[in-house]
């Protein structure tokens, strides 16, 4: 099947395919991780007994989600090495030193801090459990900076020189960490992570309030999840415009790939809303566009020249295609959850808020597109970056480990197999558990405080009357 | 300067490394001994032990894998591929092991699925990290910067023999954890097994501490001459002595001691590896400082690795505390 392939192909899909999955999971738990963060706060200051439900509610998903984001990290972290050696000897003096940050800064205090936040309220009371649960958010934060202050440097890199064996060694510190895109990225990225939780809370919450409108675990979720979205949803709009702005300052080949610009508009280039790239004749089909307006969101000024694809040599030039149209995915995503949010908000003030199903639906039809738009502007921005792993000075065929083609494809067909079986499974028991009903009265009993008591065993326990107590540590 | 830098990386990284094995080393155990379990009970009770504790366990041998990539590139873009396929399998294993400590509480049919995977994950997880060792101690051939062998060379008699050596001793630490950890019938049973484990571990000790010097001749000479023959006078004793205190602490019905000594073995058996390969980061060939990256690099992570690993084993050693005492079938399920 793959026999047709290079090693560069096979380790290519590799990559694309282990970091796609991957992102799922960490663009959701940063999210989760803060939300979890807010509603033991709001517990602790209201005593407000549905904060607390919502908080062991969520607490069970985080766990799911969160282990699946562990595991399919670790394999990134090795992926470097085991198939593109050559890239991690080269860039390791600048790199690595950053991703051993995110480890030593990150990872520990999320794993050190999970087990207390999950198991350790009874054992080290509500004061401690609270630095927990905000030490775990953190560490998603603190994990989120590192790695895109490393995805930076490698699209816009800076405060390096080159040694005589070819590695790219550090000389600024403080310029490679703050290199010029991150800042963009960074608030770009964590804001589509707080979206992204927004929508699945607010689409959970929806589902409830389909069935029943009095659940007032519902209500809250549903209200907390728009106001998020009204407030987010402007802002990252603006972040990402700022973002192209500064992409097309460090980038300018990868914005003509977004814009579909292949040739070059001395007097004003349109914004091409819709087309079909065509590689071969370098142009795109059928496009509808509006003259001049690229030029006006761009350059502030609707007669100022762009250039296009056509100024640059073939062999520099990203897949044009897949940028093109993951970019207006993304973008299409992004006016959607705004759509949604001022639809929310009208809603409230009008005061039919929790009455119009429409706006549930459309709710839970909304749920999954952050993850959508995340992967949509990975892509944009990783194959964008193309044909060069550290952009302009590394290219991706001179990044590969010294490998076998057919190593790389078993072990690509390995990790397909495995993770469809794996994180399928895994997304399946993360809906099984979003739609367990939110409202009963007896849910703190059989299902709420403690997470992992197996089900068998937990009823045969509640069976008997002596330990019906309720509890939120497994006596670890 | 510049080779009392990376000298001194070299030991944080060996640090890691040893941390990684002996915290997660009782996790996979744990795994490994997972059939022996005699009741669903068992096996809640065994988990529960690791549970809060296993994902930082983990957390170190991303430590090891980033720290290496951070400060040894060269030797981290030799060993990922010359170990592609170990590695590979390692790393699918722990996701079934990881992803099951999760998922076997969410479903009720599918409960045995995950307990094999938690098992299966485990025992591959293990045994492929002691091919990683065995081929590692066979030394790995580098030619201009870049690995130069085929990839199936990690294969051999030697290597499957550290494979087994290191489930065995895994096996051991999960049971002597378990005796620590829990009371009745299953710490009898383990009390029992961590016998026979120990003495399968020291025949898997001795044996490969015999074939070693025979892979490399260099290491036959470390660890004749000085300063190494200080190791190799030093280290049988407290291997001896280790021995000691296990099997005493086993007749004795001690709680923690075969734990304790368990943990000294693997420790003996790591100190043994670093006397081989030193000054080589990767044998037989790339030493150290050739290795290293360039002194603002290892300066640049040392100042926050200063900071920062103290912090982490003190918030570490907190989460044990808390979690500390027997875990017993009835605690959590209320």
């Amino acid at each position: 099947m793959l026999e047709n392939f290079t090693a560069e192909t096979l380790a290519r899909m590799q990559f694309a395919f282990t970091v796609s999955f991957h992102i799922i999971f960490p663009a959701f738990s940063i999210g989760v991780a803060s939300y979890l963060a807010v509603l033991n706060g709001l517990w602790l200051k209201t005593h407000d007994q549905t904060y607390l439900f919502l908080f062991n509610y969520w607490k069970k998903i985080f766990a799911v989600a969160f282990g699946m984001g562990v595991v399919s990290g670790i394999v990134m972290s090795y992926q470097f090495g085991t198939n593109w050696s050559v890239f991690a000897d080269k860039t390791g003096p600048i790199l690595g030193p950053l991703m051993a940050y995110e480890v030593l800064s990150a990872f520990f205090l999320e794993a050190g801090f999970l087990g207390i936040a999950l198991f350790g309220r009874e054992r080290v009371g509500n004061g401690l459990h609270m630095f927990a649960v905000c030490m775990v958010a953190f560490g998603t934060l603190m994990s989120a900076t590192w790695i895109l202050s490393v995805n930076s440097w490698m699209q816009t890199p800076v405060g390096y020189s080159i040694n005589d064996v070819g590695q790219f060694i550090p000389e600024d510190w403080w310029q490679i960490v703050f290199n010029p895109s991150f800042p963009y990225r960074l608030v770009h990225m964590v804001m589509a992570a707080f979206l992204t939780t927004a929508l699945v809370v607010g689409g959970v919450g929806a589902l409830h309030l389909l069935r029943n409108k009095a659940d007032a675990a519902a209500r809250r979720m549903f209200s907390m999840a728009m106001w998020m979205l009204i407030v987010v949803a402007p802002l990252q709009i603006v972040a990402g415009d700022l973002h192209g702005l500064n992409t097309l300052a460090y980038q300018p080949v990868k914005v003509m790939a977004m814009e579909g610009h292949y040739d070059s508009h001395p007097e004003g280039g349109p914004l091409i809303l819709f087309g079909i790239p065509n590689p071969e004749e370098k142009r795109i089909d059928y496009a509808i566009q509006i003259p001049k307006l690229s030029s006006l969101i761009l350059k502030h000024d609707l007669n100022a020249p762009l250039a296009g694809l056509d100024t640059i040599p073939d062999e520099d030039e990203p897949p044009v295609t897949v940028v093109f149209w993951s970019f207006r995915i993304m973008i299409s995503l992004g006016f959607a959850m705004l759509g949604l949010g001022v639809w929310s908000l009208w809603r409230r003030i009008r005061g039919r808020f929790y009455d119009d199903d429409l706006l549930k639906r459309a709710a839970i039809v909304m749920a999954p597109m952050g993850f959508v738009a995340v992967l949509a502007g990975w892509v944009t921005t990783e194959v964008g970056r193309q044909p060069f792993t550290v952009y302009g000075l590394l290219r991706t065929t001179d990044s590969l480990a010294p490998i076998e083609a057919p190593a790389v494809a078993v072990s690509l067909i390995a990790f397909i197999i495995v993770y469809f079986f794996v994180f399928g499974a895994g997304t399946y028991y993360i809906l099984r558990l979003m739609n367990k009903p939110t409202a009963t009265s007896d849910l703190e009993i059989n299902d709420g405080p403690i997470r992992t008591a197996q089900n068998q065993f937990s009823e045969k326990i509640n069976a008997d009357p002596d330990s019906g107590a309720q509890g939120d540590n497994r006596g670890i | 300067m510049e080779f009392e830098l990376s000298f001194i990386w070299a030991m944080i990284i060996a640090f890691a490394v040893l941390t990684y094995v002996i915290l997660d080393g009782f996790d996979l155990g744990i795994g490994i001994l997972f059939p022996s379990a005699k009741s669903e009970q068992d096996k809640s009770v065994m988990m529960n032990t690791i549970a809060p504790v296993w994902d930082g366990n983990e957390t170190w041998l991303v430590m090891g894998g980033g720290g290496l990539f951070a400060v040894f590139p060269l030797a981290y873009a030799v060993i990922m591929p010359a170990l592609y396929m170990p590695i590979i399998l390692m790393l699918l294993a722990l996701i079934f092991r990881g992803v099951a400590f999760e998922y076997r509480w969410r479903t009720v049919r599918w409960k045995p699925v995950w307990d094999f995977a938690f098992c299966a994950g485990s025992v591959v997880a293990a045994f492929t990290q002691g091919i990683s060792l065995g081929a590692l101690v066979q030394g790995i051939e580098v030619a201009n910067r870049a690995y130069a062998g085929g990839w199936w060379d990690w294969l051999t008699p030697f290597s499957l023999l550290t494979g087994c050596a290191v489930v065995i001793g895994y096996g051991l630490l999960g049971s002597t954890w378990l005796i620590m950890k829990t009371e009745g019938d299953l710490q009898t049973r383990m009390r029992g097994y961590a016998k026979w484990l120990g003495i399968a571990t020291l025949g898997f000790i001795g044996v490969v501490s015999m074939l070693t010097p025979f892979q490399d001749p260099a290491y036959f000479q470390r660890w004749f001459t000085l300063p190494g023959s200080i190791f190799s006078v030093l280290v049988p004793g407290l291997v001896g002595l280790c021995t000691w205190l296990l099997f005493i602490g086993l007749k004795q019905k001690k709680e923690a001691q075969p734990f304790l000594a368990s943990l000294g073995l693997f420790v003996l058996s790591f100190i043994g590896i670093l006397v081989s390969f030193y000054p080589n980061i990767v044998p037989p060939s790339l030493t150290i400082v050739e290795a290293a990256a360039p002194d603002s690099s290892l300066k640049f992570t040392l100042v926050g690795t200063m900071v920062l690993i103290p912090l982490i084993l003190i918030y570490t050693a907190y989460a044990y505390w808390v979690f500390r005492g027997k875990v017993k079938p009835e605690d959590g399920y209320h």
